[in-house]
């Protein structure tokens, strides 16, 4: 099964190509903080994703037809750089950074206490600079903490996370050969606190005991990751605040 | 950082963390109570006053309230109204009838151009933020001269002091007529060492108002003052 014919996933001994464990995620670093110039700004290293995210606003929503007259409107602007991967990517909009920054609004919607900002706009915007398989969730996890470091009230810190199938084992967070070659993807926004989903896609097929178990991999790794993402914010301010804090 | 005054110790949330249990405290701003607990919904210090549990956001977006002193930089002018940024989402509105000159149709050019700087108070917010100024008032004018500078919201309480008391040591020791506006805008006039002196204070709240070791810097500059020690 898989469909690539004889491209092998998993080693002999059922460990990954690059050496993890099935339920082991890439390294993760998180850094708040890091664009002057923006209200609010992180940048996240997953694996060999490097994504960077400034948060504008809120500020008023222009032009004012995306104006609402009862919420903010969340403009989120994915964009992976030309350089982030080994094909030179087209620079500007296209049909899949369009759905990306659809989904990662709306996923960032659900969170942000938007209802405390009617008619204004606050802008995210999430640059790729080094892709290598789950992006989205990287940029959703770097749009969660520079949201928090710009001021923007929120219910809790979405992160970003997937899981997969390959060769009809289903692993945590796919690497680009994974990503490409497996069976299944799952990327997910979880809010580790309640545990509730804010965003999901699906890419491939999942039996339901494949689903609860991507499920159960994508919580735990959204928890760790969530540690790391309080830990950048708390270490931003305390050094500011002279250790105290 | 206003929790610093207190003394007691400081804890640093962040959105989505639990402070505290729900049950006999209520829930202030940039908080949330949800289920048995009381969650943070910003980044922020925890303060806990009257049995209402608040956050004290670290970076915060100026929201206009009724009532705010605030300096505005006219934006445009129109017959009759002038729009003014104030350093928040939206622009306010100051409407002929609220301005302190008698304006006719079409002459509220002569009175305030783009530009132009004002100190004006808040006279209503609505629930849609529209923000509307007004200008009559004691003290409020239009500000001709001196310089203004910006601060970050969360500092104005560290400008300030409590009850005003470290404002007022700076307007002593630099000679200066200094308005901190609610919307994170300060405004200095006196003669030139008096503004050098604040310009020196304005960068030290900017760049270290986060710091613990914040007064024991004023104080350091506060020596050097042209009107010496306060």
């Amino acid at each position: 099964m898989g469909g690539y014919g004889d491209i092998q996933l998993l080693n002999e001994d059922g460990s990954r190509l690059d050496g993890r464990a099935i339920d082991e995620m890439r390294e993760v670093e998180v850094e708040a903080g890091v664009l002057p110039a923006a209200d609010g700004s992180a940048w996240v290293k997953h694996g060999l994703n490097v994504a960077v995210c400034a948060v504008y606003g809120p500020m008023e929503a222009h032009p004012r037809k995306i104006q609402r007259q009862d919420r903010a409107v969340i403009d989120v602007r994915y964009n992976m750089a030309p350089f982030s991967t080994s094909d030179r990517i087209r620079p500007g909009y296209n049909r899949r950074s369009r759905e990306i920054s659809k989904v990662t609004a709306e996923a960032l919607e659900s969170v942000v206490l938007v209802e405390r900002y009617p008619r204004s706009k606050i802008r995210v915007e999430i640059e790729i600079l080094a892709a290598e398989a789950g992006t989205r969730c990287v940029g959703i996890t770097a749009a969660a903490v520079a949201l928090a470091d710009a001021g923007i009230p929120m219910r809790d810190l979405i992160v970003g996370v997937a899981s997969g199938k390959v060769e009809d084992i289903v692993v945590l967070d796919l690497d680009k050969a994974e990503d490409n070659y497996g069976q299944a993807d799952l990327p997910m926004g979880i809010l580790p606190t309640t545990g509730e989903i804010a965003f999901l896609q699906m890419d491939g097929d999942l039996s339901v005991e494949e689903f609860n178990t991507c499920l159960e991999y994508n919580m735990k790794a959204a928890k760790e990751i969530h540690v790391l993402m309080v830990d950048a914010l708390k270490r931003r301010y305390e050094e500011k605040n002279g250790g105290e804090a | 950082m206003s929790g610093a005054e207190t003394g007691a110790e400081l804890r640093l949330v962040t959105p989505g963390e639990a402070i505290g249990a729900s049950t006999g405290v209520r829930a202030g701003t940039g908080t949330l109570s949800q289920g048995e607990n009381i969650i943070a919904t910003r980044l922020g210090w925890v303060k806990e006053l009257n049995g209402t549990v608040s956050v004290d956001p670290i970076n915060a977006a100026y929201m206009p309230r009724s009532g705010d002193l605030v300096i505005g930089v006219v934006e445009s002018v129109r017959n009759n109204l002038w729009f003014a940024d104030v350093n928040g989402p939206f622009n306010g509105l100051l409407p002929m009838s609220l301005a302190p000159w008698k304006v006719e149709f079409g002459a509220a050019r002569i009175h305030m151009d783009v530009g132009d700087v004002m100190l004006a108070r808040v006279q209503e917010v609505d629930e849609a933020h529209n923000v509307v100024l007004t200008m009559k008032g004691v003290g409020l004018r239009r500000l001709k001269e001196g310089m203004m500078s910006e601060i970050s919201m969360n500092h104005i309480s560290r400008l300030r002091g409590d009850g005003d008391s470290t404002l007022r040591a700076l307007k002593e020791a630099s000679d200066c007529r200094i308005i901190v506006g609610e919307n994170g805008r300060v405004w200095v006039d006196g003669d030139a060492a008096g503004v050098s002196f604040m310009r020196q204070v304005l960068d030290l709240v900017r760049n270290g108002g986060h710091r613990a070791t914040f007064d024991a810097s004023l104080e350091a500059i506060m020596n050097d003052a042209p009107g010496g020690v306060a």
